[in-house]
């Protein structure tokens, strides 16, 4: 792949994102929504070390994703199945769909794959659980719950 | 005394492997063998501690309480008669046999049916509508073919037996030299654990398969010399060099996934790659096929073109025929306008496979039930959530391989907890639903449906400057 399609934008840079399954988020859905794994495999998002050095940030470091439809927390990480620059991956689940684009273009099929987030770094920022994020959205309290946890 | 139970299926992904061997012991899973590390988890999370045994209804403080079968079915019911137009969603990770009975409850509640197809592989029908469907049975990808091709599709990750099983490297008939005897092609904007196995690696840039597919048209039909130096990222000699080995190829398969049915283009994606297969036809033999994603999700596609005549987004709301339009009856597309005032969330996780900006729409503002033997997003945010029996392990059925090859699947140990199957609790869903018209029930029409997102914006992302 020639060139990086990132742009630099404040101090952040805009990128194309997908979001995929991956083996360890499929092992995760099986022992448990609510369960660390899925919470590890799935509240991350995966950059080419090229936007690393743009963002100016080490790996293992907390980011924040804004989409034309939101915004949510998520750790960058290195992949081990490389992306160009410019590409990045988010782990199907409700983190990515935090900021996937619900526009369907009369198909049915939501923008899950290729559209535009503003990625900045946000080292002091907390990832949040999935069930936390969904409540907030959904308008209802969070209270706890045996089998949340 | 532990015993060996074979020919188990997995109720994971859409490769159905068969092959399973579980080992149990007093209605507990020991061992499983065969099966790869997803499919293991499976079976161990049936025998796990603190599943959910029997049906809950959110009280208003936000707690659960844990209810009867017969006050959930009551709910329900009462929830599908009232409804102006409820959507029933889901039904990748069920039989068949809940997928009928599930038609039988929409037809009865004039609701929408619509299966996780519509944020799958809804292209890939939206697509065989147009040009058809040239496909094979995954038998004769292994027993014959030279060539094949995964296209904007993951196996390693995402059907992870699907390489060892079928596309690379068994020994088939025909095919006797296994991997050795095989090119591998692979399409894919990432350097995939895939990519990994094959031969020759394409990387495309994200969202421009179309063109690269248009190349490749171009040199089939002999206009070779007017393919641009780079098409998509890929240069032009490594499509010669491909297009070389498909037409080289004795029998020819390409395998595609979500890289195309997500990305710009949909269905366009999918109908230039038929539109491929029939070319290189002319040359040599071709096949493709959907890398369908749960282990049942072929099934209400058969089902319900059996019943309705359409396989996905199914609006039954007239009540005596059935009318089809992915971008008017999608789910997401409902969820997005505001269109439904109840939803039924079954074997699937709108909460966390749905845009939040869709999901959110039926998650606080209308009624909805979460029928899923785990806790999921969705059942996090419902008011009632109703555990049933899991699809090869607690209870068996039909189930619908990715080439729709029905699979008997069967049951190693009892329900958790003595739970309903999906079937069972349809069934008893759809006579309380009789019962209560017959007491003079009805749709008041006073509902609310839910909000709709005041603006739909567009993939692109401008930032104020």
């Amino acid at each position: 792949m020639q060139g990086g399609d990132q742009r630099k934008y404040g101090n952040g840079i805009i990128v194309s994102v997908i979001t995929c399954t991956e083996i360890k988020q499929g092992i995760a859905i099986e022992t448990g929504k609510t369960s660390p794994q899925y919470f590890n495999a799935c509240s991350i998002i995966e950059l080419h070390e090229d936007d690393f050095k743009a963002l100016g940030i080490n790996k293992n470091t907390n980011v924040r994703v804004t989409s034309a439809a939101g915004s949510v927390i998520l750790k960058a990480v290195v992949t081990t199945q490389s992306l160009y620059p410019g590409l990045a991956h988010i782990p199907m689940g409700p983190w990515a769909n935090m900021v996937v684009p619900a526009y369907t273009y009369s198909t049915g099929e939501p923008c899950f794959c290729g559209f535009d987030c503003l990625i900045e770094p946000a080292p002091e920022e907390k990832v949040e659980k999935a069930v936390k994020l969904m409540h907030d959205k959904c308008g209802l309290k969070y209270v706890g719950d045996p089998h949340y946890d | 005394m532990p015993e060996v139970i074979k020919n188990v299926a997995c109720p994971y992904c859409g490769a159905c492997c068969d092959d399973l061997e579980v080992t149990v012991e007093d209605g507990k899973i020991l061992e499983v063998k065969n099966a790869c590390i997803i499919g293991t988890e499976i079976y161990h999370h049936a025998s796990r501690e603190g599943r959910v045994g029997s049906p809950r209804m959110r009280q208003p403080d936000g707690t659960y309480k844990d209810i009867t079968y017969d006050e959930a079915i009551d709910y329900t019911a009462r929830m599908l008669i009232k409804a102006k137009k409820p959507l029933i969603y889901g039904f990748g990770s069920t039989n068949c046999e809940g997928q009928a009975a599930a038609g039988r409850v929409a037809e009865e509640a004039g609701a929408v049916l619509d299966n996780c197809a519509s944020i799958c592989h809804g292209s890939s029908f939206l697509a065989i509508f147009d040009t058809g469907y040239p496909s094979c049975t995954l038998g004769e990808v292994k027993n014959r073919a030279d060539v094949v091709i995964y296209w904007g599709s993951n196996p390693a990750h995402a059907h992870p037996r699907h390489m060892s099983r079928y596309g690379v490297f068994p020994r088939g008939f025909f095919t006797n030299k296994g991997h050795r005897g095989r090119k591998v092609i692979c399409v894919d904007p990432r350097y995939t654990d895939t990519a990994r196995c094959a031969d020759y690696f394409l990387q495309v840039k994200q969202g421009h398969d179309y063109d690269l597919f248009d190349a490749f048209r171009m040199v089939m039909h002999g206009y070779a010399d007017d393919v641009p130096e780079i098409v998509a990222g890929v240069p032009k000699e490594k499509i010669l060099e491909v297009c070389d080995i498909i037409k080289k190829g004795r029998y020819v398969h390409i395998f595609f996934g979500m890289g195309l049915c997500h990305s710009d283009g949909r269905n366009h994606n999918i109908d230039i790659a038929i539109n491929l297969v029939r070319d290189i036809n002319e040359v040599t033999k071709c096949t493709i096929m959907a890398m369908r994603g749960h282990y049942n999700i072929a099934g209400p596609g058969v089902v319900w073109s059996w019943q309705f005549g359409f396989p996905y987004c199914i609006d039954l709301s007239k009540g005596s025929h059935a009318h089809m339009n992915p971008g008017e009856t999608s789910s997401v597309d409902l969820a997005n306008r505001g269109e439904v005032d109840a939803f039924i969330n079954i074997g699937t996780d709108a909460g966390a496979h749905f845009p939040i900006r869709a999901f959110e729409k039926l998650g606080s503002h209308i009624p909805m039930v979460t029928i899923d033997p785990s806790v999921n997003m969705a059942a996090t945010v419902s008011d009632v959530h109703i555990p049933v029996a899991i699809v090869g392990v607690e209870t068996g059925g039909i189930c619908y391989r990715m080439d729709n090859v029905p699979i008997q699947y069967r049951a190693v140990v009892p329900p958790y907890n003595g739970i309903l199957t999906d079937e069972e609790l349809f069934n008893r869903i759809l006579n309380r639903m009789l019962e209560l018209k017959e007491q003079g029930i009805e749709c008041d029409g006073k509902w609310e449906y839910a909000k709709a997102i005041p603006s739909l914006i567009p993939v692109k992302l401008e930032p104020e400057a």
